[in-house]
């Protein structure tokens, strides 16, 4: 049996690899951007705010799975084609910041207005404002949120499956159904958890920092 | 000295402040005081540029003076917030140097010797690296009013400093803004404890409700 284990083990992390690509450059990109579309979300301009709700209530109430076959084999339809890997990407990174955007968007909200303006006679910019006052504060009530939906994404990279990509369930899968055995699914199991349990680790170490204060 | 003419402060349609007029002079401590609601915490909004008035106007050592769109360091309008609002994520010793650092363009090394000594003066020793909810009531305002004193305000602005505290703290209070007053720190406090503006006002200016 570890003989067998040792012959599919390089195509699971080969697919294990692909999982984690495109869990970490969602990850990267999603949450700036999330951050970015909830200042949006709350902006004065009107346009700006409507375009943003609709974008979220879009992608937030379609599943994410048709996102992903609408970006691959839909938008060829009309002229524009991704690559399978870019596809993926896409569709994820554009899912994941309006889930983002909503998570910033309350812990923006939940900040006292009287912070703003203490930080306003103090003379400090927006900008300034914003990253050494607010944002460490928004942070830190959306950590939790942020770390759940963490989770979902390593989960959810699976659906990558459908449009052909080679993740770690697509690996488990090809192995199971040539060789008939279950080992294989059972890996591809393991090695999930392993991910999610890295991820809870460093979410809980990051709550840890965020705990010095409240 | 500066100094308000004819303010003019309307909430909806509604006249808080009309034709105000006022003169706060360098070196005083002038006290602002009425009743709940007659409008104290808006004039000082206005004098510290978070509101912008409807019309009147200001003068700050005789020249025209705009609080909402004042970027001059040199007159900078301190205020110690009637719920203080430090920033909760940074230490006793971020919350004072932030903005040195940031506005003043002071080298860390250069705002922290001046946090030290605002700090010793105010009775914080030993909190620098504390975070403001390790604090007590009085450790929290004592620290709002380093926070603003850091700045180097033309004007220290102070809404209720007694309504936060312990009636017990009262006398602290006093007596850190007569102590201020005597390094010629210009100071306004606003206040509807009658007996507290009396023993600290040099000055003592009255906000009454207007009508409807
Ligand atoms: N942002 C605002 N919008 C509308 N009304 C306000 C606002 N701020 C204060 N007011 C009203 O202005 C009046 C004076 O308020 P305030 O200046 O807080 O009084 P005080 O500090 O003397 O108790 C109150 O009736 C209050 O409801
Ligand atoms: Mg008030």
């Amino acid at each position: 049996m570890l003989h067998y284990v040792s012959q599919i083990l390089p195509s699971l992390l080969s697919g294990a690899w692909m999982t984690i690509k495109i869990f970490f450059w969602t990850l990267i990109a999603s949450i700036p951007l999330g951050i970015l579309a909830s200042l949006g979300l709350t902006s004065k301009i009107a346009p700006l705010r409507w375009i943003l709700k609709f974008y979220v209530w879009l992608m937030r109430g379609t599943p994410l799975l048709l996102q992903l076959i609408f970006v691959f084999y839909g938008l060829p339809i009309i002229g524009i084609i991704f690559q399978r890997y870019d596809a993926a990407l896409f569709a994820f990174i554009l899912n994941y910041t309006a889930y983002f955007a909503e998570i910033f968007r309350g812990g923006f909200q939940s900040i006292d207005p009287g912070q703003y303006e203490s930080a306003r006679v103090l003379r400090l910019t927006r900008g300034q404002t914003l990253r050494k006052i607010v944002i460490p504060q928004v942070i830190k009530i959306v950590v939790p949120s942020i770390g759940n939906e963490t989770i979902n994404l390593i989960k959810d990279s699976s659906l990558v499956y459908v449009i052909g990509l080679g993740d770690l369930l697509r690996a488990g899968n090809v192995a199971t159904a040539r060789d008939v055995t279950l080992l294989p699914l059972v890996l591809v199991g393991i090695i999930y958890l392993l991910m999610t349990a890295v991820a809870t680790y460093v979410l809980r170490k990051v709550e840890q920092h965020y705990r010095a204060w409240r | 000295m500066l100094e308000l003419k004819k303010i003019k402060k309307q909430f909806n349609g509604r006249t808080i402040l009309d034709n105000f007029d006022m003169q706060v002079k360098d070196n005083q401590i002038t006290t602002i005081v009425g009743p709940s609601g007659a409008g104290k915490t808006t004039l000082l909004r206005c004098i510290s540029g978070l509101e912008k008035i409807d019309s009147g106007s200001f003068t700050l050592d005789g020249k025209p003076f705009d609080p909402a769109n004042n970027r001059d360091n040199d007159n900078v309008i301190g205020v110690v917030f009637q719920d203080f609002q430090l920033f909760p994520n940074l230490t006793v010793l971020d919350n004072i140097t932030l903005a040195p650092q940031l506005v003043l363009k002071q080298s860390k090394t250069d705002a922290e010797k001046r946090a030290q000594k605002l700090i010793d003066q105010l009775n914080l020793t030993g909190k620098e690296g504390l975070y403001p909810y390790q604090l007590s009531g009085g450790q929290k305002q004592r620290l709002a009013i380093v926070r603003a004193l850091a700045m180097n305000p033309k004007i220290l602005c102070y809404d209720e400093p007694t309504s936060a505290l312990d009636p017990d703290l009262r006398q602290t209070v006093e007596d850190i803004i007569l102590g201020l007053k005597k390094q010629n720190v210009t100071q306004i406090v606003v206040t509807h404890d009658m007996e507290f503006a009396k023993n600290i006002a040099d000055q003592l200016v009255r906000v009454e409700p207007i009508k409807a």
